[in-house]
């Protein structure tokens, strides 16, 4: 299969690689896996308490090259954004940038679910740093 | 020696110049198929033009001289694997062939029984035809192997019943190149009467291949595996002890002694002669320097990357066959990263139906690691500074990869990745 210039522009030259701090309040992790083929997408994301803006974008992807693609323009992408305004970005957006083929769209699949998820994560975290301001037994 | 720039750019490719003595793109892909010998296309041309007679042709000098090519041929093909000529039967490649035999048996001893016995690792090629017979009321034996990929002998003896036919298994395989123990496979056949066929598509011309000695009563080959033409080759058709059938596979003028009607692919078939005909002179030379080069770039690869592991028996296997995992590293995008090297992988991310190789699955490999294969075929054009070019792109690649992967870094926070629950699924 070729691959289209932007694929391999990612590819080559992918944006973002690395990771933050699991642990850190600011920080949400997503990790999914793409039940098609076994792969596997890291995506971070550091927020602005304040603001909720997305400062930082982090990923790691273990898939083919359109998965790496994905998920490096993902994190270019949510990078300056909201939370609220990243949870617009829609996998077939990836799929029309990058020009990816019918067998290649569950990769962008996985970009947007490793962006939900990583967002789900830091919601998790503002939520449960909330003050508590009742005394309910769990 | 190479002389590496570095992009300034946090995890970028390398640029390399190219090696002295290494053209771009390198062939490393010869169990998918070979360049073309050049001494077998000087053999097939004038068979185009000049000697362009129908094989088939009685009377005049035209016929005669495509005859004498394609009987020549015969000749050829038969001594490489110590047949006789009119055991020798043309088709058009080696899935004619396995279907040929499979369903020409099938046909001709239905009265017999109707059990078929081969293995998972099978090419495509065999084991539809099986499936199909199926449908037809046939029941077929899907042997496993073990974790080197080989079938176990006592399996095939306790899947062998009263009702059995024909047995089929390969004598290379395609994807991990291991040997499966054919003269043993023929003997436990011949002393039960069942029928044994082997597809000797990646073997032929790479390892001895003896008819007579290995027991084996049909044989399929193929002319593009061995520096020979594409869709054209041939099947074996044991003539005494025992004398072996088959049903015809394809109706019409009779040719082929009746089992494959068609006229010949004449050009073609010379040029598969020819093929032969170097593989018997240089065999036994060439298999050495393979196996050289295969242990190279296996020594070079493995002594400078960790958690490589081989698929399959390093013992009993094609001289040029190399098959390696590297974990945490998709191969797909592997292969992306050398794209001026032409191999393959058993990648789920590589295949149409998003599955990983069924072979490498067969042997117990995980899906992880099926998914991080790379299959190395390294054939008679390859050179030792090729070899030395592709592990170094290979293990800059796989490196750069494994800074790229989660579950790399996650084994190295010591996770075990078995025990990790993914979301979204
Ligand atoms: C083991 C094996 N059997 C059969 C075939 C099919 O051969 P052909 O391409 O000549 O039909 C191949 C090649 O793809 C093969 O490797
Ligand atoms: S991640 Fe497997 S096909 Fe893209």
């Amino acid at each position: 299969m070729s691959y289209s210039d932007k694929v391999i522009d990612h590819y080559n030259n992918p944006r973002n690689v690395g990771s933050m701090d699991k642990s850190s309040a600011d920080v949400g992790t997503g990790l999914v896996g793409a039940p098609e083929c076994g792969d596997v997408m890291k995506l971070q994301i550091k927020v602005n308490r304040e603001t909720n803006v997305i400062e930082e974008a982090k990923f790691k992807t273990f898939g083919c090259g359109s998965a790496i693609a994905s998920s490096s323009l993902a994190t270019e992408w949510v990078k300056g954004k909201t939370v609220d305004e990243a949870l617009t970005i829609k996998n077939m957006d990836i799929v029309k940038e990058l020009s990816l083929p019918p067998v290649k769209i569950h990769c962008s699949v996985l970009a947007e679910d490793a962006i939900r998820a990583a967002i789900g994560d830091w919601k998790k975290k503002q939520e449960s740093a909330k003050p508590v301001t009742s005394a309910v037994a769990q | 020696m190479s002389t590496d720039v570095r992009i300034p750019q946090e995890l970028g490719v390398t640029k390399h110049a190219t090696p002295q003595g290494v053209k771009l793109p390198i062939y490393m892909d010869n169990h998918a198929t070979t360049r073309m010998d050049p001494r077998v296309l000087e053999e097939m041309l004038p068979y185009f033009m000049e000697k362009f007679g129908n094989s088939a042709s009685r009377n005049h000098s035209f016929g005669w001289a495509a005859e004498e090519g394609v009987e020549t041929a015969r000749e050829r093909i038969a001594k490489l694997i110590g047949a006789t000529a009119k055991e020798i039967i043309f088709t058009s490649g080696a899935t004619e062939s396995d279907n040929l035999a499979i369903k020409g048996v099938a046909e001709m001893y239905r009265e017999k029984g109707n059990h078929i016995i081969t293995a998972v690792t099978e090419h495509k090629a065999v084991l539809d035809t099986c499936k199909r017979l199926e449908k037809y009321g046939y029941r077929v034996t899907y042997l496993p192997v073990q974790k080197d990929g080989l079938i176990d002998l006592d399996d095939l003896k306790r899947a062998m019943d009263d009702k059995t036919i024909l047995v089929t298994i390969m004598a290379a395989n395609n994807e991990i190149g291991v040997l499966q123990p054919i003269a043993e496979i023929g003997k436990l056949c011949h002393e039960r009467g069942v029928i044994f066929h082997t597809d000797a598509v990646q073997a032929i011309g790479k390892v001895p291949i003896d008819v007579i000695k290995q027991n084996i009563d049909l044989a399929s080959i193929t002319g593009h595996k061995i520096y020979g033409p594409k869709g054209v080759g041939a099947l074996y058709v044991r003539r005494k002890n025992p004398r072996v059938q088959i049903s015809p596979g394809i109706d019409g003028g009779g040719h082929e002694r009746g089992m494959r009607s068609g006229t010949l692919n004449v050009p073609g078939i010379v040029g598969l002669g020819k093929a032969c005909a170097i593989a018997s002179e240089e065999m036994t030379r060439e298999a050495v320097q393979l196996g050289g080069l295969r242990d190279r770039l296996r020594d070079r690869i493995m002594s400078r990357l960790d958690e490589t592991y081989i698929n399959g028996s390093m013992e009993h296997r094609l001289p040029g066959n190399l098959n390696i995992s590297f974990a945490y590293v998709e191969g797909e995008s592997l292969l992306m990263g050398i794209n001026d090297i032409a191999v393959s992988s058993g990648s789920a991310c590589t295949s149409a139906t998003l599955e990983p190789s069924y072979v490498l699955k067969a042997l117990g490999t995980g899906d992880d690691l099926a998914h991080s294969s790379i299959r190395f075929g390294i054939g008679r054009f390859n050179t030792a500074a090729e070899v030395d070019y592709v592990a170094d792109r290979v293990i800059e690649t796989v490196e750069r990869l494994r800074e790229l992967s989660p579950l790399y870094e996650m084994a190295k926070e010591g996770i075990n990745l078995k025990d990790v629950k993914w979301a979204g699924e």
